[in-house]
């Protein structure tokens, strides 16, 4: 559980990023932290893991306070996937880059090599085990780096912007991935501008703009409100565009879901004479 | 980085701005000759003393005196290393405790490096890196290297950021950097530099690609927007530099500068 209570945060240029931050995400929950550039997102995720304190207010991860331990420590619960997987990836090969933090946390021996099967296994890399990671493509390096977080198996798993570079076929498996990962009870938090994305995951949508949560609910009341997606400048679901056009034939409004879609178009057609 | 923050040009205007980048430069290598020439404390005190006003009448104190602190632990060790190895060096002769002039010798030295440091701070702190690319241009550097030297000069943000980031990330996958001895400490930065080296290759390589595709190198002549001038207040920057070296000559051959213990006793 992570718990955010007024938090202020300002970079040591002068920016405040954050202006008042209060939020809980429980366990389980799946949340997609959206908004503008510039709106916060990142700056907020990344008081989750301790990389950054809050200049006032407090941050409670499962009960404790991030000031008051480490990184190192907090990652263990809270596993923190870059935008950019170069940015972590060093190692001769892919296997190695995944036991990387597994060594930090000290994991024995035989564990590490079991908990590496495990996460290759999970993200279809198996055959890259001893092939280098700059070798691979984008959307596997990606993976490489998902691997590489969930190898410790982290009650919180954040992805900062997963879907970006990635084909459709990507985006549909890391959905599937996000499923199975709410299934075995895990908290997942993903920061994204993919308002379609989002509209397929149907997830709990925090909705940043300047430093401050606009919005806090479901995504199909989220991104079909013409008041809040204005104010946070993201274009809504083309499927809630249709439904918004359509509103005058008395048509529900908050449908981002492509098979609900359906259903109640069909309904509609039906029902007329 | 904090050093680096000393070095980081704000645009702003101030008469030290507008002064021409090769009449600075001028004065800033002439400021530094005169520093090495003096191994006393006295007239490194009035250099240091000499480039005050031109801190303040520019408005980056507050960068300058980043600079300063950035460069107090290198300053502390040049102190503690000239102090240490002069005294080992001396002791037969001198004994024990350290005469004062000893202290004196280490301070000077220490200063010389403060010196040279806030100079050099100074002139990057009022000088922007496409003024400064200009003056090299105009001093017949050939553009290739004024480009590259440029280009250099403006990515050492984007680095900074990217390192930023990048410790981020591995501080996320469990990566301790203050933990383990000193050998252990270096190889812990190990995870950090590789990315940073293999992106920063990345990055030259796209931009090489961007200037080929905006036909870099097309003509042999290229003409600037802006043409350097020297200007009065340029030639009066000059003429002081070389009064100020004329100066210090006269006095490094006919002078026999003082102790400031010596004075102080006295």
């Amino acid at each position: 559980m992570i718990e955010v209570k007024d938090v202020y945060f300002k970079y040591p240029s002068g920016v405040e990023a954050l202006k008042g931050v209060t939020l809980t995400i429980s366990n389980g929950d799946f949340v997609a932290v959206m908004g503008q550039n510039g709106a916060g997102k990142t700056t907020l995720v990344k008081h989750f893991n301790g990389l950054l304190k809050p200049t006032k207010g407090d941050i409670l991860v499962d009960g404790v306070n991030t000031r008051d331990t480490s990184i190192a420590k907090l990652a263990r619960t809270v596993g923190f996937v870059f935008q950019n997987p170069d940015h972590q990836l060093f190692c001769e090969t892919a296997e190695e880059e995944v036991a990387f933090a597994l060594r930090n946390f000290g994991f024995e021996k035989d564990v590490i090599s079991k908990r590496v099967t495990w996460a290759l296994n999970l993200l279809g890399l198996t055959q890259y085990r001893q092939t280098s990671p700059f070798m691979l493509s984008g959307g596997e390096r990606k993976r490489v780096a998902l691997a590489s977080v969930l190898a410790w198996d982290p009650k919180i798993v954040i992805l900062d912007e997963p879907t970006i570079g990635q084909d459709h076929q990507q985006k549909e498996k890391l959905r599937q991935f996000i499923i199975q990962l709410r299934e075995q009870k895990k908290t997942v938090v993903i920061v994204t501008h993919d308002v379609e994305f989002v509209a397929e995951c149907n997830p709990r949508v925090i909705l940043m703009s300047e430093g401050k949560i606009v919005a806090d609910g479901n995504a199909d009341r989220i991104l079909t409100d013409p008041n809040l997606v204005t104010k946070a400048s993201i274009v809504p679901p083309q499927i809630a565009q249709i439904f918004m056009k359509l509103s005058d034939f008395g048509l529900p409004m908050n449908v981002i879901d492509v098979y609900e879609a359906r259903k109640i178009l069909l309904d509609f057609i039906e029902g007329r004479p | 980085m904090s050093v680096f923050d000393g070095l980081k040009f704000r645009r702003v205007s101030s008469p030290i701005h507008q002064l021409d980048p090769r009449a600075k430069f001028f004065y800033v290598c002439i400021l530094f000759v005169i520093a090495v020439m003096f191994s006393q404390l006295l007239p490194l005190i009035i250099l240091f003393l000499i480039q005050i006003p031109f801190v303040f009448v520019a408005g980056v104190q507050r960068e300058w005196l980043r600079s300063l602190k950035g460069a107090s632990f290198l300053a502390t060790i040049i102190f503690v290393f000239n102090f240490v190895f002069n005294y080992i060096y001396r002791v037969p002769y001198i004994g024990y405790p350290p005469p004062a002039d000893l202290i004196e010798y280490s301070l000077a030295m220490t200063l010389r490096f403060i010196v040279l440091v806030e100079s050099f701070s100074m002139f990057f702190l009022t000088t922007s890196p496409d003024l400064l690319g200009l003056a090299l241009e105009q001093s017949h550097v050939p553009y290739e290297f004024c480009f590259a030297f440029t280009t250099a000069v403006r990515f050492v943000p984007v680095l900074a950021e990217e390192a930023q980031t990048i410790m981020d990330a591995q501080k996320s996958r469990g990566l301790e950097l203050e933990k383990g001895n000193f050998l252990k400490r270096i190889r812990n930065y190990i995870p950090i530099l590789i990315p940073l080296i293999v992106s920063a290759i990345r990055r030259s390589l796209e931009l090489a690609e961007a200037m080929e595709s905006r036909a870099w190198g097309a003509s042999e002549r290229r003409t600037n927007l802006y043409v350097l001038k020297l200007r009065k207040e340029d030639i009066a920057l000059i003429a002081m530099a070389v009064g100020m070296l004329t100066l210090a000559v006269y006095v490094w051959l006919y002078v026999k500068i003082p102790y400031l213990t010596t004075l102080i006793l006295l």
